[in-house]
Parts: structure tokens; C-alpha cells; sequence
């Protein structure tokens, strides 16, 4: 029983004197390949860099994730790394953690309130520009064109669809014959794009809001028998890009999530450690994959 | 026998039906109103169909499956691991089916023997459920499946979705325990009358552990067929269903307070749901509306179907 007590003792000893940093690590969901792989970059770098990171997964509950920060904020944490389940939602808790001191860094999406040290995303309008672009490249500018949006409401879907549409109107002969959500879910957008294909027996082509309604939308055409169809999603999924590979998906506009959340967690560690950040937001590349390039995004190992 | 009462009850939901058919047929004649597209309906309503008539067993005990959901994506992860780990196509649907089972008679012994209420004991399930299945997947999707699972889902039997076939099975199946079974009466008599039931002998447990390892088999079955048609097992499959399993039973006339309910009318309330969204979507309504739409029909249905109990009874 002593003996217990001693190493107890020495090994409290032992972890308040390594003062390793604590980030806390908020992601939004963890039900997805993409913030998978996020988070995976995320705990990659914090090993890295030696730093205990708290990984704590809203499972896209805004109430879920407010009480999360506010437990990380109790905690006394050193930074809190959020990607935020809803940009407006999150506010409160940003402004929490900036009245106890604890910097904050958003991740994949923004909060429209509070100080944030460091925002890193993809530009979501740029998304969405992207995979109209090679929609109306791949359909020479005319064509009849599905459009499947993601969660209503969210900030991702609303960026992209603001995106695809303002590429769209440019081309006159380019007509959206369905525009339905899909909520970012295989399923769904199989069910819905089953019922599309019904309505419409001339479709040239569908622009998915992301890769998991992509598949679906393939999984829907493949048992409808139809063909010639161009699919475009985004994320870059293992899944997506091994449908790139075998010709069912067209364009896929890969994102990097590892290196991402890396980065935001080697952003913390600075800022944790005194040093300003400049600038405080950082936009990340995307990345179509198609084709012709898509053996290279696989040896990229991303 | 055990039919529900009030005849209003029953041909209102059909008329429901008709009448939701109806419109669409009008609004989209060349391509709702057609032999293909009830094909493609009957598919879509499948799994929904599968979880309701489990969903339904129990119902008709006044108690109520919300784990429903969790354990369809919970199996099609175990069925499509087993699968891509062992390269056995029955090992896997045994094992997702065995999962299936196993968890519906922890619903049923926490319902019947812990007497917690079925509502908290199967939300506490479906939590766990979930949990299990992000653990069991880490958050990945379990895909590159052999063409032979993608069959259950995607293939046909003369000429007819291997998926409906399985459905109309289930719903034979179900309309012969619960319609000319001394065991289908019990389901019925522990929901409309507990007491009396335990009067006449009737081993109450026994009935509620298995209505509640029915409905886990049928949530298997579903949960296999919505991978299957996916070619995909998604870690988060399987979310949010129960709601439209309990939407079909009700629909279709099924009382919550338990006793009384009638299977063809699950079968025509999991239609309504597949009719609405499928014409919905046909007829490109916003996506907005259609979450209104739906809500407001299944209040309609309902209110229509107690209300006029309610004067066929008096």
C-alpha cells in the first residue's frame, strides 16, 4: 500500500513538472472520413510537439459543443481548437473562453463573434465555384444539371451553394433542372436522386455538395441503369477518390483535413507560447482531383 | 379475432393513400404515375417497412422501440466488417443478424425485468447502440463489399428488387403471427389489457422480450439491406429511422397506448412516407417544405384516424 502511495505521488510529481500544454480539441463530428482524418492530423501533431491534446466530438450538437468549451474553459485548458458545429451557435462560448484567457483557434469553419487567434478553413465558395467550373467545363456550358446540397442551414452548404450558383448563372444554356438536399448523407442522396431520375429522363449532370452525396448519387444512377451522367463531389474521401480512379465520379475537389487540423494545432502551440500569429486566418488549398491527376493526390498520401 | 376496431380507422388510411397517389398522379402524370416508378417507391420504402413491422410487434404491447435505427447501422457495420474480414457472405449476415437479435432481447429483459419504461430503456440502447458502432467502425465507412452482399440490396429476382421480396416476406410473416397466432393474440392482449392478460395466464415477459428481439431482427434485416444498397456500411447508418418507423406504424393506425393495430395498415403508412417524399422530390418542392409537408400529414393522419374512432364510437 505504501509502495502505491510513493509511485502515485512521484508520478504527480512527474507530470506537473513535464508542464506539458493541454489543447483542448473540439471537432463537430466524427462521423465522417474527412474529420476522421482530421482529427488524425490534429493527434499526429500534438504527439509531435508533445502536447496532451483533449479530443472531444460534438457529434454536430451545437448544446453538445457549448458545453464541451465550457468544460475545457473549466478545465483551465492553455488553448481551445474548435471547429464549430454552427458558426453563429458557438459565439457564446469563443467570448467564454476569451474573458478566462484561453486563445481560441477555428478550424474548417468560422464563428461570426468573439476574438479567434487563428482561423484555418477551405473557402467553402470556392468549393462550390470549383465544381460548377468543371461541371460546366465538362459539359462544354450546356446541360441540365442536378444540384444536391448538404445540411440545411449549415455554413458549408450555404458557401458552396452560393458558390456553384453564382458559376452557374454565367452560363445561360446551363439549366438546374432539381435542387434538393442530401444533408451530406449516402443514403439520403441515393433515395433523392433515385426520385430526381424518375422526374427527369435527360440529366447531363449532378454537382454534389460533397463526396458521401456523390456516392449516392452514383449508387442511385447505377441501379437506375442509366449512364453518361458526370458526377462532381468535393472532400476527397478514400471512397471518392477511388471513384475518380474508376471513372464514376468526374471531379472530386479534395480538401486536406490532416494537414489542416496539423497546422491549427502548431498554431496553438505558438500562440500558447507568446507568439502573434500573422495573418490570423489562413486559407486552405483545394485540390480537384480528377483523372488525369488522381495516381498523384493518392502518392501525395493525403 | 384480434383486428382493430372502428372501420373508419382502417379505410381512412387507405383513402389517405389514394388520395396522396392521387395528387401526385395529377401534378406529375408522365413520370410519377408509372409501373417503374411504384417499383422504385416499393424499394425506397423497403427498410422503413422492414423496422416499422418490427416496430409495430412492439407497439401492439403499449411499449415503443427507439433503438430501432441504431441497431440497423450497427448490423450492416458488423455484417459488411464480417464480410470483408472473413470473406464469407453468410458469416457475415449471421453474425449481423445474430447482433441484431441479441440486441433486441437486452431491450426486452431490460423492458420486461428491470421494468424500466420502454421509452428511457431503448433511448438508453440507442445511445449505447450508436456508440458501439462508431467504435466498431472508428467513424470510417466499411466499404469495397463483394458483389454478392450487393445483391440483397441491389439485385433482382425475376425481375423484382430482391429488396421488396424480402419486405413482402416480412409482412406475410408478420400478418400471419400477430392476425392466426395464439402467440400474435397474446401481443395484442398484454398491450390492450395487462391485468387481464396476466389473469388468463399469459407469460407477460416472455411476450415482451420477444416482440422486442423481433423488432431487433427486423432492424437487422433492415440494416442489411440499407448497406447493401449503399455498397457502403456508414458509421452513422441507421440514424434518426426509428422516427419514420414509429411515422408508418401510426400512420397506419396502430394505437401507442398497445391492443390494437392492424399490419397491412403499417405497410400502407411506410407507402404514404415513401409516396410523399418520392413525389416530392419529383415534383422538385424545396426541400424546406418538404420536412412541413411531411409533418403536417402524418398530424393530419393521425387526427383523423382518433377523431374519427372517436365518432364511430360514440
Amino acid at each position: 500500500m505504501k509502495s502505491i502511495i510513493l509511485v502515485a505521488v512521484m508520478l504527480i510529481g512527474i507530470a506537473a513538472l513535464s508542464m506539458a500544454m493541454t489543447i483542448g480539441f473540439c471537432v463537430s463530428t466524427l462521423n465522417n472520413p474527412y474529420f476522421v482524418s482530421f482529427t488524425n492530423g490534429a493527434k499526429a501533431e500534438a504527439q509531435l510537439l508533445g502536447i496532451n491534446l483533449i479530443v472531444m466530438n460534438a457529434n454536430n450538437s451545437n448544446s453538445t459543443q457549448l458545453n464541451q468549451v465550457e468544460d475545457l474553459i473549466q478545465r483551465k485548458v492553455d488553448a481551445i481548437i474548435l471547429n464549430p458545429t454552427d458558426s453563429d451557435a458557438l459565439v457564446p462560448a469563443v467570448i467564454a473562453a476569451n474573458k478566462a484567457g484561453i486563445p481560441v483557434i477555428t478550424l474548417d469553419r468560422s464563428v461570426n463573434g468573439g476574438t479567434v487567434a487563428m482561423y484555418i478553413a477551405s473557402d467553402n465558395v470556392e468549393y462550390g465555384k470549383l465544381e460548377a467550373q468543371y461541371a460546366a467545363k465538362l459539359l462544354n456550358g450546356s446541360g441540365n444539371v442536378v444540384l444536391l446540397t448538404g445540411i440545411p442551414g449549415a455554413s458549408a452548404t450555404r458557401d458552396r451553394t452560393k458558390g456553384i450558383m453564382e458559376v452557374l448563372s454565367q452560363y445561360p444554356n446551363i439549366k438546374v433542372v432539381a435542387n434538393q438536399t442530401a444533408k451530406f448523407d449516402m443514403a439520403t442522396a441515393m433515395s433523392v436522386m433515385e426520385s430526381i431520375l424518375v422526374a427527369h429522363p435527360d440529366i447531363n449532370a449532378v454537382i454534389a455538395e460533397n463526396d458521401e452525396m456523390a456516392l449516392g448519387a452514383i449508387q442511385a444512377i447505377k441501379a437506375a441503369g442509366r449512364s453518361g451522367i458526370i458526377v462532381i463531389g468535393g472532400d476527397g474521401i478514400p471512397q471518392g477518390i477511388q471513384a475518380v480512379k474508376n471513372g464514376t465520379e468526374a471531379v472530386d475537389i479534395a480538401q486536406q483535413p490532416y494537414k489542416m487540423a496539423a497546422l491549427g494545432v502548431s498554431a496553438a502551440f505558438f500562440v500558447v507560447n507568446g507568439i502573434n500569429l500573422s495573418p490570423t486566418s489562413l486559407s486552405m488549398p483545394l485540390f480537384p482531383v480528377t483523372k488525369d491527376n488522381v495516381d498523384q493526390w493518392i502518392a501525395s498520401g493525403d | 379475432m384480434t383486428l382493430s376496431n372502428g372501420f373508419v380507422r382502417k379505410y381512412g388510411v387507405i383513402f389517405g393513400l389514394a388520395g396522396i397517389i392521387t395528387f401526385f398522379a395529377i401534378e406529375s402524370p408522365n413520370y410519377f404515375f408509372t409501373a417503374s416508378n411504384f417499383i422504385l417507391i416499393s424499394k425506397q420504402s423497403s427498410i422503413n417497412i422492414l423496422l416499422a413491422l418490427g416496430e409495430m410487434f412492439v407497439i401492439l404491447t403499449a411499449g415503443i422501440d427507439l433503438s430501432v435505427g441504431a441497431i440497423a447501422g450497427l448490423v450492416g457495420a458488423v455484417a459488411a466488417g464480417t464480410i470483408v474480414a472473413t470473406g464469407n457472405l453468410f458469416l457475415g449476415l449471421a453474425a449481423g443478424i445474430g447482433i441484431g437479435i441479441a440486441f433486441g432481447l437486452i431491450n426486452g429483459v431490460i423492458v420486461a425485468f428491470a421494468k424500466v419504461p420502454a421509452f428511457i430503456a431503448t433511448l438508453a440502447t440507442m445511445s449505447a447502440i450508436t456508440g458501439i458502432t462508431l467504435i466498431y467502425t472508428q467513424g470510417e465507412p466499411i466499404w469495397n463489399l463483394p458483389s454478392s452482399f450487393d445483391f440483397i440490396g441491389q439485385g433482382n429476382l425475376a425481375d423484382i428488387p430482391f429488396s421488396i421480396i424480402l419486405m413482402a416476406l416480412a409482412f406475410v410473416c408478420a400478418w400471419i403471427i400477430l392476425d392466426r397466432t395464439k402467440y400474435g393474440r397474446h401481443v395484442y392482449a398484454v398491450g390492450g389489457n395487462i391485468k387481464a392478460s396476466r389473469a388468463a395466464g399469459i407469460k407477460i415477459s416472455g411476450v415482451l422480450v420477444s416482440v422486442y428481439a423481433i423488432s431487433g431482427l427486423l432492424s437487422a434485416i433492415g440494416g442489411i439491406v440499407l448497406a447493401s444498397r449503399l455498397g457502403t456500411a456508414e458509421p452513422t447508418a441507421g440514424s434518426g429511422y426509428e422516427l419514420d418507423a414509429i411515422a408508418a406504424v401510426v400512420l397506419g393506425g396502430t394505437s401507442l397506448f398497445g391492443g390494437e393495430g392492424w399490419v397491412v395498415g403499417t405497410i400502407i403508412g411506410g407507402y404514404i412516407i415513401a409516396v410523399l417524399n418520392n413525389g416530392m422530390t419529383i415534383m422538385n418542392i424545396s426541400s424546406y417544405y418538404q420536412e412541413v409537408v411531411k409533418g403536417l400529414v402524418i398530424l393530419l393522419a393521425v387526427m383523423l384516424t382518433s377523431f374519427g374512432k372517436k365518432y364511430w364510437n360514440e
